[in-house]
Order: C-alpha cells, then structure tokens, then sequence
C-alpha cells in the first residue's frame, strides 16, 4: 500500500469544511512557516523537495520560484492553475471539491515564500459548483484568521480570490490563463518575457498547478528531504493519477512515483486490470497530448525492463519507444478501440480549441482532423496517412504555445505505432468506415 | 550594445533589439520575411511565425542552442548570439510549410484582387513557397463586408496577422469595434453587429493589411497598380502629417496612401480626408517620384520603349517591313 500525503483524509467526512480539516492537521504548515521560517527556507524546502510541476511540464517547483523576479516596490502574483481540461484528467477537480483547505492552505503557505501578496486561483468556468465550494472554504480561512491582515499575527498579508474562466482549454496554457485573468481574450503571450519577469499585470508572476500546490503543505510540515526520499530518482513524491478508459476500477489513484505501469492497470489496489477480461491494446498516460503507446512498449521500456510511473522512465527512448507522464491522464484502450477513430477524436478536440493566433496551429489542426476525419469515414488514400505526419512536424515547435504540439504528439504516435490500422482504413475503406468496426490482425471486425 | 551573427555576419545592435530587426540592419536578401510585424504597430509579432529562424548559440554566456525554432520579430538579442537563417535548412523547410498553411484558406485569386503586385503573401510564396499543394479539402468562404462607406473586407483573403487590430486599437483609441470573432481556423476579423470603423484615421487598416483582405473603395477595380505612377506628395493637413504617395494614372490620382518603407511598413499615419478625399493634383505640392525597388512588380510597366533603329528596319523582310508600318509595336527611330 503506497503512502498517500495529499489524499490521506479525503474520504473523511466533512473534511471540506474548516472545522474538520483544521481536526486531522490542516494549516499546520501555514503556522509553521510563517512563525518560525523566512520565505527563503520555504523556498529553500521546496526545492530540496524535488517537487516537479503536475500541470504536465514536469519543471522544478523550487527552481520556478528562485527565477521570480523581486523588484522593490512592486507587487508579485501566485496564481493556481486550476483550469483542468486535458481530455484525460480530472484529478485537480476531485482535490479541489473534496479538500479545498489543502489547496487554500498551499496557497498561502506558497504565497508567503513568494512574497505575493494577493493571489489567484483560476479556474475553469465549467466547474462552477467546484468554485462554490473554494470560495466557501476561503471564507472560513478568513474568519479564522489564516487569510486577510496580518495572518496570525505576522504582519504578513494575502488576500486570496477565485476566478471562473470562460471555458477553453487554451486558457490552461500560462500566459493565455494570465491574459484571460486580465479581462482579455485568451490567446497565449510571446516568449520572452516570461511569467516570472512579467506575468500577471505585467508583474513578476508565478503559476503552478492545483496538485504542485497542494504537496506544499506536506513539504513544509515534513520536511523537503523526506518527501524527496519518496520516488525514484529525480521523480519524487506522490502524483494523482486520474485512470479511465477500458479499465475495471477507473478513478483517481494517488500513487508513489516509481510504481510500474503494469502493477497500476492489473493489480486490485488501483485499476484492477482490463474490463470483461480484453486485452490491453494502447495507453495514453498523460492526458490525451501526449503519445499513445501500444501495449508492448507501455508495459518495458526500450530496454526490456518494467516502465514505471516517473517522468524519466515513462519517457525513455524519446517519442519512439516513450511517452510522457504529463498531467496523469492515464487513458487505457482495449482491444476493441479503432485507433484511427480515437485519433480523430483528439484532433477534432485540438482543432475546435486552437486560438488561431499562429498561423501553423491554426490551419495545421483543422487540416489534421480533416484528413483523418476522411480516414476514418472511408474516403482516404494511402499518401493521406504520410501527410499526416509531415503536417504534425510543421506544426510542432513552431507555434506561439505548446498547443501545437499537443495537437500534433497524439498524431504523429498513433501513426508511428499504429500505421498498419491506417492503412487498413484505406484498403478496407468499406468495412472500415461502418460503426464500430475495428482492425484486428485476423481481418475480423469487432 | 550586443554582437550577434546573423548568417555568419556580425552585427552590433543596441540592447533590445529583435533578431528580426537586427537582420534589416545588415538588410538584402538574408532579411527574414514577417507578415504579422509591423514595427510601429505595438505587440505585433510572432503570429504568421514566417520569420521563424534557428538560435544555434543563446549568447555569450549561454552558447547552448535554442531547443525550438523563433519568432525573430519577438525574441531580443543577446550579446554573442549565433542566428541562422537562410543558412539552415530546417528554417527554409519550416517556411514552406508555413506558405502552404497560409494558403490553405487564402485563394489564389492574384488575377482579380487589388492588392496583386504588393501583396507580402505573394512575395513570401513566390521566395519560399512550392507550386502545388496537398490540401484537397473544402476551403473557407466568406461573403464580403462592408466596413463603412470608405473600406470593404474580404475576409476570404484574411491571414489573421491581427496588424488591422493593432492598427484600430493604437490609432483609433477608445473607438475600436473590430477585432477577432471566434477561434482556431474560425477566427475572422469583425466588426461586432457590423459596425462601421468610424474614426479619421481607420484607412491606415487598408495600409498594414499585408494581403487583400481590406481594400480602398475609392480605388477598387480601377486599376492594376503596376499600370500606376506613386508620386510623393504632401499638404498642410490640421490631422496628420500630410505627408503621402499619391499613385496616379495620365493626369488622375486614383489612390492615395500612407508612405512605406522598403519593408512595407508606414511610418506616418494618414488620416481618411488625406487618404480619401483629396484626390485631385491642385490638393497637394507634389515633390517627385516616389522610391520603388527595382525587383517589385510595381516598377514593371515604368520602362521606356526600346527604339528600333531604321537601318535594322531596312534589313527586315518586306512584309515585315509593311506589318511594322502599320502597326507599329515600337517606336521608330532615325
């Protein structure tokens, strides 16, 4: 049984409200670091925490935090990245809903080591209920005296405050989530400058996701040497992941990083294998932006052995033989899954959410769904699938934001892994494009 | 100051410079193209992702190379940077790309759109582009708009660089109505509820556009603009400078505009009673052929017809002789 640090009481009743959280340990670390640390040292444990973002990039918490810029007389920002919607995960609505001190008490601690005296969480417009629930729970902290003037008596003070978004997916890419914050529409920023230069009102800004801000609290209360002891490597800690797809016990699974993939799909403990005993075909394991691997290269690496879940091992052997662990979005495929259809699904997800701004994003993610759009429903040739390809590398690195190549990874992989399956859709077009029909090696359709 | 090398050429420039800009200080050929920069237009830059070029070390200090391609029109040099441009093939492969994505909802339509001759989208397909495509979907469509009594939008021709946004946002202050209407491919520039862009200055829009999607009313369908004369010409004007390239042909002014640089870009902004009203010669004091470059296609009809000398006619045969007699494509000389 793996340790759990952030989800340990989430099955506790009540524990949303302040009363019961503050009973099994809540805002300990706010107290801790604000009466008996300098914002420094909290920095200082975040970074020997190992702590690496859970929004998908994976970069040193403690390390984004040195990079901030400190002007004299300037205000700095901390803003929560709250705008989960990477087709896949779900984990941050679930931390939020059920323990929305955790990330309020996270914020507060983070926004003291930061020196940030007023800070955001953004997040998205769809989960109004979740928003409820945090501006409730942020009312409490401020009744108890956690949140306002001078924070238990510190002279330290943060005023803290949700924003809903509009609702598009580009808004959780940084600087998009900045412009929207700001009242604008929500297209990405060149650059340089980075957030952490001019962010926020052009202020020196921070943002991080729901989970890296969640983990600090257990990072201050126990130190960031016993939370780098967890893990493997340079992958510390816990990461939620949020498992769905074909599998028997879909959910939201806090695991220690280094546990193997194929421990996390078959065992009881956590997914409980494949439903109605299928085969596993493929897996995205990171949220639907990063590469799909087939069954074989999911379950060992290159090298034969057992992939575990840490952001090196998921992506060893690059984009050939690995993936990416990204932001947990665990999605497994069985057997009866038409790769082509699944792909086409993901590019009409990244077509209708581009923000055209650039010009390769823009055109390149509606050609791409077009094209496959036509596979999958019979009308497609053989050079059709190289096209595919050649458009997905114009497209990625070469855009304003990663966007193009969260539209371009999930194409260019199920290519690489799946071609035959395309070509079948060309040379079967008939029986390809009829409802639910599915290459199997035998030629027989699902 | 920073020294970069720009194509295995140095260059200093003062700090803050783009990779862009340092580029045109060395200026030829080598210059990244940009149809989204506009350097008087502010936060224009790194859309059309033309300028796109390699960073093969990040400076002095940190000579590592920049792990992606950059917008040079949006990325400051540092000092000891190493820029390839027309030097790395990736870059040049990278710029193919981007001709054929921007002409997947641009039509070809040269021969009967207004802008043909200054469009930067022909120049930028012709230097980098392919001939064929690989596009065989439908492509978008759109009926034109009228913005106003003075300017028409063919969004069908639109790039999305945002410069017309730009432009009515930093000239026309307080008044803007158009900007960009919905998202992804579906983006087009609008006016909300198909409002008019009433403000003296909005002509200039027609100006940065650097294809034919917002074109003068007042000179549409007149003319092919290599069958016109640019004159440089100014007036006492209370609203702008005054200062204009009047395009003429025989004795009329068909077009006034702002004037360009030898990057397309204005430096002074002209207002709509210059650009729209003022079209006759006794409106302005008139200084001299305006400066076009030799290579542009608005230089192509300004040559002197050859004179055929007589002696050469009198070797011709003579039904040749007769034919040039009574048609006479060329003059004749003594």
């Amino acid at each position: 049984m793996g340790r759990k640090l952030l989800t340990e009481h989430i099955n506790v009743e009540g524990i949303e409200t302040f009363e019961v959280y503050r009973k099994h340990g809540g805002y300990r670390s706010v107290e801790k670091a604000i009466k008996t640390m300098t914002p420094d040292e909290v920095v200082e444990e975040v970074k020997k925490s190992g702590l690496r973002g859970r929004g998908g990039a994976g970069f040193p918490t403690g390390m984004k935090w040195s990079f901030l810029a400190k002007p004299e007389g300037v205000p700095r920002y901390l803003v929560c990245n709250a705008d989960e919607s990477e087709p896949g995960t779900f984990k941050d609505r679930q931390l939020m809903s059920k323990l929305p001190h955790l990330l309020i008490e996270g914020m507060i601690t983070s926004s003291y080591a930061l020196g940030a005296n007023t800070s955001y969480i953004y997040i998205r417009g769809e989960l109004l209920y979740v928003l409820r629930i945090l501006e409730k729970a942020i009312a409490e902290a401020y009744a108890a005296g956690f949140l306002g003037k001078n924070i238990l008596g510190s002279g330290y003070d943060l005023d803290l405050f949700v924003h809903p978004g509009g609702g598009a997916y580009i808004c959780g890419e940084e600087t998009a989530l900045l412009e929207s914050l700001e009242g604008k529409r929500g297209n990405p920023r060149n650059k340089p400058p980075f957030p952490a230069v001019q962010g926020l009102y052009a202020r020196p800004t921070v943002v991080n996701n729901v989970e890296s801000i969640a983990a600090v609290p257990v990072i201050v209360n126990d130190g960031g040497d016993e939370y780098a002891k967890i893990g493997v490597g340079r992958s510390t800690g816990t990461k939620l992941f949020s498992a769905c797809g074909h599998l028997n016990k879909p959910g939201i699974y806090e695991i220690e990083l280094g546990l193997p993939v194929e421990e996390f799909i078959y065992s009881d403990e956590y997914c409980g294998g494949i439903w109605k005993g299928r085969e596993l075909k493929a897996v995205v394991a990171g949220g639907s932006s990063v590469p799909i691997l087939p069954k074989e290269l999911i379950l060992k690496t290159a090298a034969g052995e057992n992939r575990l879940m840490t952001y090196e091992s998921l992506s060893d052997g690059g984009f050939v033989t690995g993936t990416m662990l990204g932001s947990g979005g665990f999605i497994a495929m069985d057997e009866t899954t038409c790769i082509v259809r699944n792909t086409w699904n993901f590019s009409r997800f990244y077509h209708h959410e581009s923000c055209g701004q650039c010009s390769p994003c823009r055109e390149g993610t509606g050609w791409m769904e077009k094209v496959l759009h036509r596979l999958e429903h019979g009308h497609g040739h053989m050079e059709d699938i190289d096209l595919l390809v050649s458009v997905a590398k114009q497209i990625e690195g070469n855009t304003i934001c990663p966007l193009g190549e969260a539209a371009a990874w999930p194409v260019a992989a199920a290519v690489r892994h799946f071609r035959h399956e395309f070509e079948w859709h060309v040379t079967h077009a008939k029986e390809a494009a009829q409802p639910g029909a599915v290459y199997r090696p035998s030629g027989v359709l699902v | 100051m920073a020294k970069i090398t720009f194509d295995g050429i140095e260059v200093e420039v003062p700090d803050g410079t783009t990779i862009l800009n340092a580029a045109r200080q060395i200026g030829g050929s080598i210059v990244p193209p940009a149809m989204c920069y506009y350097t008087p237009l502010k936060g224009s830059g790194g859309k059309c992702r033309a300028c796109l070029v390699r960073v093969a070390a990040g400076s002095a200090k940190d000579p590592r190379p920049m792990p992606k391609l950059v917008a040079s029109c949006v990325t400051p040099v540092q000092d000891g940077m190493v820029v390839e441009n027309t030097t790395n093939p990736q870059v040049l492969d990278v710029r193919k790309g981007i001709v054929e994505m921007l002409l997947i909802n641009h039509p070809l339509d040269c021969p009967v759109c207004d802008q043909a001759g200054e469009c930067d989208l022909q120049n930028f397909a012709f230097e980098h582009g392919v001939s064929t495509t690989r596009y065989q979907e439908e492509r978008r469509t759109f009926e034109k708009i009228d913005i106003g009594p003075l300017i028409q939008l063919h969004m069908t021709r639109c790039i999305l660089c945002y410069r017309c946004v730009y432009t009515a946002d930093q000239i026309a202050k307080g008044d803007r109505i158009h900007g960009v209407l919905g998202r992804g491919d579906a983006a087009e520039i609008g006016t909300y509820i198909e409002n008019i862009i009433d403000n003296d200055f909005s002509g200039n829009v027609i100006d940065v556009c650097p294809v034919g999607a917002l074109t003068d009313k007042t000179f549409r369908f007149k003319s092919r603009v290599w069958f016109t004369k640019p004159v440089n010409a100014h007036r006492d004007c209370p609203k702008c400078s005054g200062n204009v390239v009047l395009w003429y042909k025989g004795n009329d002014v068909l077009r006034t505009t702002a004037r360009k640089d030898q990057y397309g870009e204005v430096k002074e902004w002209i207002c709509n009673e210059c650009r729209f009203e003022k079209k006759e010669t006794a409106d302005w004091t008139i200084e001299g052929p305006a400066h076009i470059d030799r290579s542009s296609v608005i230089s192509a009809n300004h040559y002197e017809l050859p004179v055929l000398n007589q002696s050469v006619v009198a070797d011709l045969p003579e039904s040749t002789q007769r034919d040039l007699q009574q048609n006479p494509p060329l003059k004749l000389g003594n």
